[in-house]
């Protein structure tokens, strides 16, 4: 090859490396990590109950019947975003059990009570350890548990209400 | 004005994403063996917080960081190799959560390309240099 060419070479790597780094820096950074246990069966947890008058949660629950997981803390803000859908899913005979993350009785009480109530179990894991054991990122976060308990959706963040359908669907999915 | 107080609400949201709750039991202390502090320690560093995505769980001080270096120590206090608890949690996060990529197809370059890139500048090397002497 021509020596006068190949004597840029060098510089055009670098600009071209130069190029890859600022777009990486430039690009929004918003990555969001799923699971790696969807399509698996869901973990053995047991948890206490939380809510006043409402049984706790075990994975033992949620055999029989496709269900949603609720993963959400009262404290949490895209939570109460969230609630207006769980409660249209509810109504629309969806069963819907929670684990609440990091959270107290009284406060889980308020929450419910303020944003309306679509559980019918509340498990209590003070310590984010089965929410650690489920891979999930953060509150909210539904898995969507088909009849023999695998996970077969997870919708990472608060369900807006033009995702009410998604979540239909995954559930009609999972049947 | 309704539309941009949520969207300010929405970028706030992870601000407020703490519960108020105490730390998790071995969030913050450190194991009673010394040798196991240091397994999970070394442990801690290499694992990625899942919430502030930038830090390993040594580094950050999310709630949710502190939840799992209390898994760690408490995992490797039972006396669990730190290895095992690397692949307990790649197995429901993915590589993802470790610093330490595993060689695997999508890695491979990550792991090779420093050593074919050595070969090469050794190979240039040799030959400006044989050029050089003669």
């Amino acid at each position: 090859m021509n020596r006068r060419l190949l004597i840029w070479l060098p510089f055009a790597v670098f600009v071209g490396l130069a190029g890859l780094v600022l777009y990486g820096l430039y690009r929004p950074d918003n990555t969001v990590v799923r699971s790696a246990l969807v399509g698996k069966p869901l973990p053995e947890f047991r948890l206490a109950p939380i809510a006043p008058g409402k049984p706790g949660l075990a994975a033992a629950d949620m055999k029989g019947g496709v269900r949603l997981l609720n993963v959400f803390g009262s404290w949490c803000i895209p939570c109460i975003a969230e609630a207006p859908q769980l409660m249209a899913l509810k109504n629309r005979g969806v069963e819907i059990d929670a684990i609440a993350i990091r959270d107290t009785g009284p406060a889980v009480q308020r929450f419910l009570t303020e944003n309306g109530d679509p559980y019918a179990r509340v498990g209590d894991d003070p310590r984010s350890q089965v929410q650690l054991s489920l891979g999930s990122s953060g509150v909210p976060e539904t898995f969507v548990i088909d009849a023999e308990g695998r996970i077969a959706h997870q919708h990472v963040g608060p369900i807006n209400a033009n995702e009410v359908d998604d979540i239909l669907k995954a559930i009609e999915d999972a049947k | 004005m309704k539309r941009t107080a949520l969207a300010l609400l929405v970028v706030a949201a992870p601000a407020l994403g703490q519960s108020n709750q105490a730390a998790a039991p071995m969030a913050n202390v450190q194991l009673p063996d010394p040798a196991r502090e240091r397994d999970a320690k070394a442990l801690m560093e290499t694992l990625r917080c899942i919430v502030c995505q930038g830090q390993s769980i040594a580094d950050s001080d999310a709630e949710m960081a502190g939840d799992m270096r209390s898994l760690v120590r408490e995992r490797i206090g039972k006396g669990e190799a730190p290895d095992d608890v690397r692949r307990w949690l790649i197995e429901r996060y993915g590589d993802y959560v470790s610093y330490d990529p595993p060689l695997s197809g999508a890695t491979a370059l990550l792991w090779i390309a420093p050593l074919a890139l050595l070969v090469i500048g050794a190979l240039i090397a040799a030959r400006s240099f044989r050029r050089r002497r003669r």
